[in-house]
């Protein structure tokens, strides 16, 4: 029973195998318990022992009087509140590796990209003339654990967005004083008795949620950054078929890259491949799940095996000596079925711990050292390999697009801009841009929605940019390649063949939507299609959401301006009120609204309506495919081809195939 | 890009730079790390390398690390599958293989090999006085090589006023010798400046044109560079200078060098037969400054844009162009350039039988190719233009009274007077001598015509090859007819123009031209800045010096030369709205160092607020800001007490130890710098040149051209300052090129300079 489980063929196979061996997997548990109705749809409150109260049928209010709306408000803005302080706890782990490297405690860790250090210094307001780049460094890890703790005032990446952006959120009351403050304000606003008008809640919800986008977030990926180098475009593999018969396979599978980056160290020690040799395997092998492989991926073309709902499959390949976790991500379910393989399941966070599992507690200050014991571990239980079964389904992709790289791209080390990139929009090569993101879930397909969407956009001339496990996703079917360009409109494909870039842009991990809201900012302030991020011709999906930080991811792209969809029913669906508050509501706030939307053939004629309106909206001609594709390597090909046949040919004639 | 061009574009540019550094090596070993490396005449270096790194390389050894930065830029090709992006990756390669080229070019300086030999070449001449004499001299067998800054900056005025619409820089060869004319006469009837470079398989377009006979060089507007891809560096080369010239940038910054270029300067690339890997990898660099290439091949089309204005690549197979022939062919390849540059060309049709356009200005007819003449050693020929009634002024009524030159045998002579009438309710007497003047421009702009001087020693030749093509007398009158209908529509609303070869009436309308001659004389010379209200300005210049301000008085004028306060006032009449705004003077500061606070707020507002205060005489405090078109430099020499005045005609070296062309890189680009002017060359007669720090009294040293060409106005100068031998006491670079010998030549020569007050 797969047909409407997987896209993945990898995947397939492998439910097929769990189906024989009898182990049940998220596929299987998600059919066999049927969402709570009464949850999925906001309607319960279980913020006191007075309740919980569910508002179904003719409960229109809790034991404390509070509405649909208020309840359904809450639950929303909790769901904000973990996410958002999911990104920014990892921004600040982020901070704190930076600090540490800074002072000499994490000798492991140097600064790969002093540039974007420099960058971001002076986005901190840190003194960079004549200093030197440790203590740079330092003060800047400081200057952004004070931005998360920070009590009064606004965060200073607010600066980073346009001018009428900021003075939107200012007017509407959202630009976040603090990081942590806005989480704890959020968790405090939804205890029982304290803010009991929806929209208050929401609104607050909204400024939490910008902590996380402007905030929280895009530190992390500065840091990050820092620390590990911005990305630059690399290529790589996908799907399970990365997974090797004859080498240690070693798996980093979370959210952060702090460790897995001296995993990658340490599994390329000629040290570790000599002593795996001498446990029989050709080498070792490290690949990655979800975000963790998506931040090795961009910055070191580690191979990716799978997105979510990949880990427990690929566990089951009986190929994979070792898998290290560390945050956000990570189903139970794997140290049970750890203990059915030869697999060894560790963790290695301090605040996530799973039973059963092996915790190996990383310490930065020995990190490479500790990386080699964990690898060591992998090696060593080589031997213990049984019966394998990995899929051949491999595939290839590009990743590695920084905004900073989108910028050289477009122009060069001296011509760098995003100029081409607003001049294809504003003429109409591009219909506009997109971003596709989020994770997978159980209830729906898996990926078939992000494949879906994404075929339609770059079909309609629509530049997407990818993060998370959306991105592994459209990787595992050739849309992260070059290649893809054929799939796309004609006015995209000329972009594309322009720059060389594909019709999709692997722009990182969950955690680097701030990249897509760099990039946005760019845009807006390149000229030419408006002021603010509002006015540009953009869309945003999380088609197959299911964490906590798509909701505070998806509400900060509406705050930011973008409209914002969800492929689920409504989480709030209990109160239409709350449902349009998102919507129409934060759209006449902030000028981005949030709606759920499960149909993608509906999220994609609401998605491209809306660019279309924004076209009309700045003025610029109305999308017409026809007037482009004219520019590109074919006629040259064709004339080369001709040639080679021994048709007689003039450079100073179009080619004419008979 | 496209993959296909990046691919060859980053493969030819790996190869250019391994080529450099192999060539670097050898000279190294050969001539030693302290071997001088320049371009002839230009004080900005190698001037791409200046640009774009700032290294201001003098040495050889300083051209190391200009090798080690281009290597840096360079990439790998991108790969067959897989690829990963290659626009930036080529773009930088490109700009790897313009420091490379330059670098090979200044090496082979040092060989000697540049500027390229071409035996039996002949180059049409520099700026000249008399064709009889540039046919004896010139370099033969040598192509042109860079462009020289004094070239540069006579074309600047060009470029901003609109005669010179943009550059092209054609590489390769044409399909054939016919087309390659053809290209290029379309590209001079627009005024366009032609760049020659590239050859495919050894056959250039300099050869296709040497062949047809076509004249190249700088007086008609085509550079020959050389048959080889690397001369091109020389077009990216002049595209530089121009902006650090005009536009005020400093070399390193390179982005806004290529930005100025984006915007400002109306250049492009045309890529004439096959495109091979060193070709692509150039234009890689020629993109970066915002400049599409267009071929005539078939090869990959860029058509997005961005970096460039329009489509960074446009390919028009030439055979596919829609037309009768490869002459209407070559004709739309040249009209689809102008529009993916964004050219604006203004052109007036003139009914004659020979190509038309200023590029045809500075065409020579050589005494071998002749006609016929008027005026010269010969015979005599003058113009005059007045104004009358409009009742008075039959519009397009043109009379030859006399004989035409048919007659007249081969290689011959006759007298000449044109008289243009003009009416119209605008027109005012004082625009007579501005229109008048046109004239000289105008005859000049017809193809196989030369016209040299004004007024009543007017010159005219007419080749052989035009009065075949059936160029007649009545022809100038309709050139006249038209091009003073089309560039002065605002006051000449009928114009009339009688032609005089009878040899009595040519003589009565002599005298009647004298007379009024001799009224304009005096009426210039007899305003002052003290008997008019207002000044004018002219920030004609500011598309390319965005922040200069050229303050027009009646006794100070344009530093180009080309703008009096008259012309001003006219222009400002013409166009109300122009670069010429009247400048009332009002509250006077200090009248006798020339502060009013009218320039004053003009300038700090029209300065981008850079240029704080501005005094209209003085060099020493607030001196007036020039562009970069100056006839003359000014600068102060502090031993010698007095200031020196070089000539942009003088290329030799100055007391103040620079060149002409280096000391205008301080003197332009609208920065202040109290000591150095740029002016033009009559503003050392007037009586208010430097007047608060000395006078004229002050100028201890002079480019000789000045002293020659100036003579009579400034023999009277002299005597204005009770010193007649002044002139004379005057060193210049025939008998004093340092400092020291300019302080003993003005002991020996008594020059008063040295009994004034401390000029600092």
């Amino acid at each position: 029973m797969t047909g409407n489980r997987t896209i993945d063929p990898a995947v397939a196979e492998m439910l097929q195998r769990a189906e024989e061996m009898g182990i049940s997997t998220a596929f299987d548990r998600a059919e066999e318990m049927k969402p709570c109705p009464i949850g999925s749809a906001g309607a319960c409150c279980k913020n006191c022992s007075m309740g919980p109260c569910r508002l179904v049928g003719k409960h229109d209010r809790g034991i404390c009087g509070a509405t649909r709306e208020t309840i359904a408000a809450r639950n929303f803005a909790r769901m904000v509140a973990s996410g958002a302080s999911a990104h920014s706890d990892h921004g600040r782990d982020m901070a704190l590796t930076l600090l540490a490297a800074a002072e000499g405690e994490a000798p492991d860790y140097e600064i790969r990209d002093v540039k974007k250090l420099l960058e971001v210094a002076q986005f901190l307001g840190v003194e960079t003339e004549n200093r030197e780049t440790m203590e740079i460094a330092k003060e800047t890890a400081e200057v952004a654990l004070a931005q998360i703790g920070q009590q009064k005032g606004e965060l200073l990446y607010l600066q980073r967005a346009p001018k009428k952006r900021q003075e939107i959120w200012r007017k509407a009351g959202v630009a976040p004083r603090g990081i942590d403050r806005e989480v704890v304000e959020l968790m405090h606003r939804t205890h029982v008795g304290t803010d009991q008008w929806y929209e208050s809640i929401l609104m607050a919800a909204l400024r939490n949620a910008l902590s996380d986008g402007w905030g929280g977030s895009m530190l992390a990926t500065d840091i990050t950054d820092i620390l590990f180098g911005s990305p630059v475009p690399l290529t790589a593999n996908v799907n399970m078929g990365a997974l090797k018969e004859d080498e240690v396979n070693i798996v980093v599978h979370g959210h952060e890259p702090v460790l897995s980056e001296m995993i990658l160290l340490a599994v390329r020690d000629p040290e570790m491949i000599e002593y795996a040799k001498s446990k029989g395997a050709k080498g070792i092998n490290l690949t990655g799940i979800c975000c963790t492989a998506n931040e090795t991926l961009m910055r070191q073309g580690v191979p990716t095996i799978g997105n979510f709902l990949s880990q427990e499959l690929a566990m089951m390949t009986g190929a994979i000596e070792l898998m290290i976790v560390d945050i956000q991500c990570i189903m139970q379910a794997l140290a049970p079925l750890a203990d059915q393989f030869h697999t060894k399941l560790v963790t290695t966070s301090p605040k996530a711990h799973i039973e059963g599992a092996t915790h190996v507690e990383f310490d930065e200050h020995r990190a490479l050292e500790m990386a080699k014991e964990i690898v060591k571990m992998g090696i060593d239980n080589f031997p213990n390999r049984q019966d394998t079964h990995i899929p051949k389904e491999i595939n290839h992709l590009v990743a590695g697009f920084s905004h900073e790289y989108i910028n050289y791209a477009l122009g060069g080390f001296y011509r760098g801009s995003f100029r081409p990139l607003n001049d294809a929009v504003i003429q109409g090569r591009l219909r506009g841009v997109a971003g596709v993101v989020g994770c997978n879930n159980p209830r729906r397909c898996q990926d078939a929605s992000h494949e879906y969407i994404v075929r339609e956009m770059i079909k309609n001339d629509v530049l997407v940019a990818m993060t998370g496990c959306g991105a592994i996703a459209a990787a595992k079917y050739g849309l992260l390649s070059p290649e893809a360009a054929r799939y796309a409109g004609p006015g995209l494909r000329e972009i594309c063949e322009t720059v060389g870039i594909p019709p999709v842009l692997h722009v990182g991990s969950c955690v680097d939507n701030a990249r897509i809201l760099t990039t946005l900012s760019q845009m807006a302030t390149e000229g030419g299609l408006g002021e603010d991020i509002a006015d540009l011709p953009g869309v945003g999906f999380a088609p197959e959401w299911m964490s906590e930080k798509a909701i505070s991811i998806g509400s900060y792209c509406a705050g930011s301006g973008v409209y914002t969809i969800m492929g689920s029913e409504s989480p709030v669906a209990n109160s239409p009120i709350v449902d349009h508050f998102l919507s129409e509501g934060w759209e006449e706030r902030v000028g981005g609204k949030l709606e759920f939307i499960a149909d993608p053939e509906e999220a994609v004629e609401k998605a491209l309506e809306h660019i279309d309106k924004k076209r009309e909206a700045l003025g610029l001609e109305e999308y017409d495919p026809s007037r482009f594709g004219r520019s590109g390597d074919r006629r040259m090909e064709e004339w080369l081809a001709l040639l080679e046949k021994g048709e007689p040919v003039s450079l100073y004639r179009e080619p004419r195939l008979k | 890009m496209s993959r296909y061009i990046a691919t060859r574009g980053i493969r030819g540019a790996n190869r250019i730079v391994k080529e450099a550094e192999d060539l670097f090596e050898k000279a190294l070993a050969e001539h030693g790390p302290d071997t001088k490396v320049a371009f002839p005449n230009t004080g900005y270096y190698l001037p791409v390398i200046l640009g774009i790194t700032g290294t201001e390389v003098e040495r050889l050894g300083d051209l190391k690390p200009v090798l080690e930065h281009a290597r840096s830029l360079l990439h790998p090709v991108p790969e067959d599958r897989l690829w990963t992006p290659y626009l930036g990756e080529a773009l930088d390669c490109g700009i790897a293989t313009l420091l490379a080229e330059e670098v090979i070019m200044g090496i082979r300086f040092i060989y000697g090999e540049q500027p390229e030999r071409l035996p039996g070449f002949r180059l049409a001449g520099g700026t000249f006085t008399s064709p009889d004499e540039a046919e004896e001299g010139g370099v033969e067998g040598r192509l042109n090589g860079p462009i020289d800054d004094i070239q540069l900056r006579s074309w600047g005025i060009q470029l901003v006023d609109g005669r010179m619409p943009g550059f092209a820089a054609i590489i390769g060869a044409a399909k054939s010798n016919e087309v390659a004319v053809k290209i290029v006469r379309e590209l001079q009837m627009r005024n366009i400046l032609v760049f020659l470079c590239g050859n495919v398989n050894g056959r250039s377009i300099i050869h296709q044109l040497t062949e047809e006979g076509v004249e190249l060089g700088y007086d008609t507007y085509t550079v020959p560079f050389g048959t080889d891809t690397i001369s091109a560096i020389y077009a990216a080369g002049f595209a530089t200078r121009a902006a650090l010239t005009f536009g005020g940038k400093k070399g390193g910054q390179t982005r806004e060098i290529f930005l100025y270029n984006k915007f400002r300067v109306f250049a492009f690339g045309l890529a004439l037969g096959e495109v091979d890997d060193l070709k692509y990898a150039t234009a890689g660099g020629v993109i970066s400054y915002g400049f599409p290439v267009i071929a005539d091949t078939v090869i990959p089309e860029i058509l997005p844009t961005g970096v460039t204005q329009y489509e960074h690549v446009i390919s028009m197979p030439f055979d596919d162009i829609e037309g009768k022939d490869d002459l209407e062919r070559a004709t739309r390849l040249v009209q689809r350039c102008i529009e993916v540059r964004g050219v604006k060309v203004k052109i007036a049709e003139i009914p004659i039988p020979i190509p038309y356009g200023s590029a045809f200005e500075g065409e020579r007819v050589k005494r071998a190719d002749m006609r016929i003449e008027f005026g010269g050693k010969y015979s005599r020929a003058f113009e005059y233009l007045r104004m009358r009634d409009l009742d008075e002024v039959e519009d397009g009524k043109i009379e030859i009274v006399g004989p035409g030159f048919e007659d007249v045998e081969e290689g011959g002579y006759m007298d000449l007077g044109i008289v243009v009438e003009v009416a119209g309710r605008k027109m005012q007497e004082d625009f007579e001598p501005v229109l008048e003047r046109q004239i000289h421009y105008f005859i000049n702009g017809a193809s196989g015509v030369q016209h040299i001087g004004q007024r009543d020693i007017a010159w005219i030749r007419v080749s052989k090859s035009a009065a075949e093509k059936g160029l007649t007398l009545r022809h100038f009158g309709d050139i006249l007819y038209a091009r003073f209908h089309s560039d002065f529509e605002a006051i000449v609303d009928k114009v009339q123009v009688t032609i005089y070869t009878d040899p009595e009436k040519m003589k009565e309308w002599l005298e009647v031209a004298r007379a009024a001659y001799d009224v304009r004389n005096k009426r210039l010379v007899e305003m002052t800045d003290e008997s008019v209200d207002a000044f004018y300005s002219c920030t004609l210049c500011q598309s390319f010096a965005p922040n200069h301000v050229c303050v027009v008085s009646p006794e100070r004028l344009g530093l180009c030369g080309a703008y009096n306060w008259l012309d001003c006032k006219a222009s400002h009449q013409i166009n109300p709205t122009g670069p010429n705004q009247p400048v009332p003077k009002g509250e006077p500061l200090d009248s006798d160092k020339g502060y009013w606070q009218g320039p004053i707020d003009f300038v700090y507002e029209h300065s981008n607020h850079t240029v704080e205060k501005v005094s209209m005489y003085s060099i020493m405090e607030d001196p007036m800001t020039a562009c970069g078109c100056f006839e003359c430099i000014a600068m102060v020499i502090p031993e010698a007490n007095g200031i020196m005045v070089v000539s942009r005609e003088d290329p030799s070296m100055t007391p103040a130890g620079m060149t002409f062309s280096t000391l205008a890189g301080m003197a332009g680009g609208g920065l202040q710098t109290p000591g150095v002017m740029g002016v033009g060359k009559y503003y050392l007669a007037s009586k208010k040149f430097i007047r608060p720090d000395g006078g004229f009294k002050r100028v201890v040293w002079m480019s000789s051209f000045l002293k020659e060409s100036m003579a009579e106005e400034l023999k009277a100068v002299a005597e204005r300052e009770g010193d007649p031998d002044l002139i004379d006491r005057i060193a210049d670079e025939r008998n004093v090129t340092t400092v020291e010998e300019l302080v003993a030549w003005l002991e020996e020569h008594d020059h008063p300079a040295l009994k004034m007050p401390p000029i600092l």
